[in-house]
């Protein structure tokens, strides 16, 4: 009975514990926000020419330029914009864009689902490639098939996107005809129809994504097979596949978790030119173009937005690690 | 006398030191090619004005997408521009910004870690704080608004770079710097009387100084990687100025026919990034760090 109190109250330490360390990752999280809005809108806020002069090009003087300032609410001082504007992000609404004139939710609805599709497939694909090519060249290290993967692993980790996504259209799409090797569709168009579009973009983001994450599984799993316990069950005669399974698996996936989201999240940055080169309709063309355009809103909503994804990806990660490793509890506690 | 000989000695061990690490790396055949194509390229980099067949701006419509041949060794560009002279001379802007770029963010990146891991406290959480903001903006967007915000010139393109690409340092010279801190030399440093300053000049970075130097040689092949990205978006230097990055993507809407003119740049910038990676790696090894665990941030 006293036994049984003990540990419910221990149990009770935990979860609180458990709790307020998710608290303080999702508060971190914001913290880290709250900064890149800052950053953005200052970095916008320096840019030499603003929205009017870009807009009205040569007619930027006099009562033009004032009533186009007073028009978009330039007028008003720097830091109540900021206030304004973050109030308004915090309720889901980014504004106007300057150069198409309509909300930026609007536009940036349909770009946010074709990226998502596009990243997302490359996930999809890549995670589990990645962990099974990892895995080979680990358990058969310094072998043919690692010597082999490794190597095309190195290529495909360095090669940059624009390169890889280049070959691959003139290799397939120009050479072979097999793909269409440039997406030509609209910007809301349904997920069926775009999906024979999107496999050469996916097989680019995919080759690096796969590659980046197989070598850290790769040296993960070899740390393990070398630790003090793995030695202990070769040595109880424990099958070798079991072994492989049940104690190295297991403990060398564990710390990959963080790694792969920061992979993922690194790999933001790839996505945004192979949409470039692949005229894919996506959150990529809109950076290059909003930037090009001078749309500052739409900068702006895109830097939050990539952020909070990036800042998203890394807080699922070290929830993952938090509630599959139970050591990491005990660890919290005590720091 | 003895103080001569005394850094005399010293002088020596880090001669020493740098050709022990250098034939470390070479002994391995990853190493060695790595090191043989960096070498290849910064050579090439050097000589390329004076090896150069044609005029690398020199413009002549009647030459357009000329097939490769022994005159024109890899054909030429919608231009008229000679592809072979543009690739050979294609490196240097790309290595020089980008080798002082990596040298101004080890600078800034590996003293703000060290000084925040020594530190520590409100100062060291504040500018993590800030460290993770940015880590957490794509590198591509905060180039590109770096550079629209302040041009395109090579005098704004390093210093750029080079603040961008060393908020990652920070985190590995902090990180390398708590490892020594608690350690008894540390500690004995304090009780002696040593000032902060003292204690990192002699103390903290022999010591952490492996950690960051790997860490620079690898952002040098991601910056790289970034800056011809930039180039390719057409944010990076302007034509007529040969780069390989800004090749590739001119010459892209042609290559279903002049595919030579897209090919040439392509094993140009490859075999550079992937020989400072190889280099990089050996360079790892050889110092005993393991990297391939760490994520690209």
């Amino acid at each position: 009975m006293f036994h049984l109190l003990i540990f419910i109250l221990k149990l009770r330490t935990i979860i609180l514990i458990m709790f307020f360390l998710i608290i303080k990752r999702i508060l971190l999280g914001l913290i880290t926000l709250f900064i890149v809005s800052l950053i953005t809108f200052v970095g916008t806020e320096v840019l030499p020419g603003d929205a009017c002069t870009t807009y009205l090009e040569r007619e930027a003087y006099g009562a033009a330029l004032e009533a186009c300032y007073k028009r978009l609410g330039l007028d008003i001082p720097a830091h109540e914009r900021y206030l304004s504007w973050a109030y308004n992000v915090i309720q889901g609404d980014f504004g106007y864009s300057l150069s198409g004139q309509m909300p930026i939710n609007e536009v940036l609805g349909p770009r946010v689902k074709n990226s998502m599709v596009l990243a997302s497939a490359a996930i999809i694909i890549g995670i589990p490639l990645a962990l099974i090519l990892g895995i080979i060249t680990a358990l058969w290290r310094d072998k043919l098939p690692d010597i082999t993967i490794s190597t095309v692993t190195i290529f495909a980790m360095t090669i940059p996107e624009f390169i890889s996504a280049t070959l691959l259209i003139l290799v397939v799409a120009i050479w072979l005809e097999l793909l269409p090797g440039i997406v030509i569709v609209p910007t809301d168009v349904t997920i069926t129809e775009l999906l024979p579009n999107i496999i050469l973009p996916v097989i680019a983001i995919a080759m690096i994504m796969t590659a980046h994450m197989a070598r850290m599984v790769r040296s993960s799993v070899i740390q393990v097979m070398a630790s003090d316990y793995v030695q202990m069950a070769i040595l109880k005669g424990v099958p070798y596949w079991k072994m492989v399974f049940k104690h190295v698996l297991p403990n060398a996936l564990l710390p990959a978790i963080n790694v792969v989201a920061l992979t993922i999240a690194w790999l933001l940055g790839g996505v945004v030119v192979t949409e470039v080169v692949f005229n894919y309709p996506g959150l990529g063309r809109l950076v290059i173009e909003s930037i090009s355009n001078r749309d500052l809103p739409t900068v702006q909503a895109l830097a939050i937005i990539l952020a909070s994804i990036y800042v998203s990806i890394n807080l699922i990660a070290d929830l993952l690690t938090l509630m599959l490793n139970p050591r990491l509890k005990t660890l919290q506690i005590r720091k | 006398m003895e103080i001569n000989k005394v850094s005399d000695f010293k002088k020596k061990s880090i001669f020493f030191k740098v050709s022990e690490v250098l034939v470390t790396m070479a002994s391995k055949p990853s190493g060695f090619i790595g090191l043989s194509i960096l070498v290849f390229h910064i050579l090439l980099a050097f000589l390329s004005p004076y090896l150069a067949p044609y005029d690398f701006k020199a413009i002549d419509p009647t030459l357009m997408l000329q097939a490769p041949s022994s005159e024109y060794w890899f054909g030429t560009d919608s231009l008229g521009r000679d592809v072979f002279t543009r690739t050979i001379m294609g490196g240097r802007t790309a290595l020089t910004i980008t080798f002082f770029g990596s040298l101004i963010a080890l600078l800034w990146g590996g003293l703000l870690g060290i000084f925040c891991g020594l530190v520590g406290g409100k100062i060291d959480d504040v500018v993590m704080r800030v460290v993770d903001a940015f880590l957490s903006i794509p590198w591509i967007l905060a180039m590109l608004l770096i550079v629209s915000l302040l041009g395109t010139s090579t005098e704004v393109l390093i210093p750029a770079l080079g603040f961008f690409y060393g908020k990652g340092i920070v985190r590995v010279a902090r990180a390398a710097t708590h490892d020594v801190i608690a350690k008894d030399f540390i500690v004995s440093a304090r009780a002696r009387g040593h000032s902060n300053l003292s204690i990192i000049w002699n103390e903290i970075i022999p010591n952490v100084r492996d950690a960051i130097l790997v860490e620079g040689a690898m952002r040098w092949s991601w910056m790289l990687l970034g800056f011809s990205s930039l180039s390719f978006l057409g944010f990076g230097v302007s034509p007529p100025t040969p780069d390989w990055g800004l090749m590739i993507s001119n010459a892209r809407g042609l290559m279903s026919f002049a595919y030579w003119a897209v090919i040439a740049p392509i094993v140009g910038l490859s075999s550079l990034i992937i020989g400072i990676n190889l280099t990089a790696d050996a360079f790892a090894k050889a110092l005993g760090i393991d990297r391939s665990t760490k994520a690209p941030v």
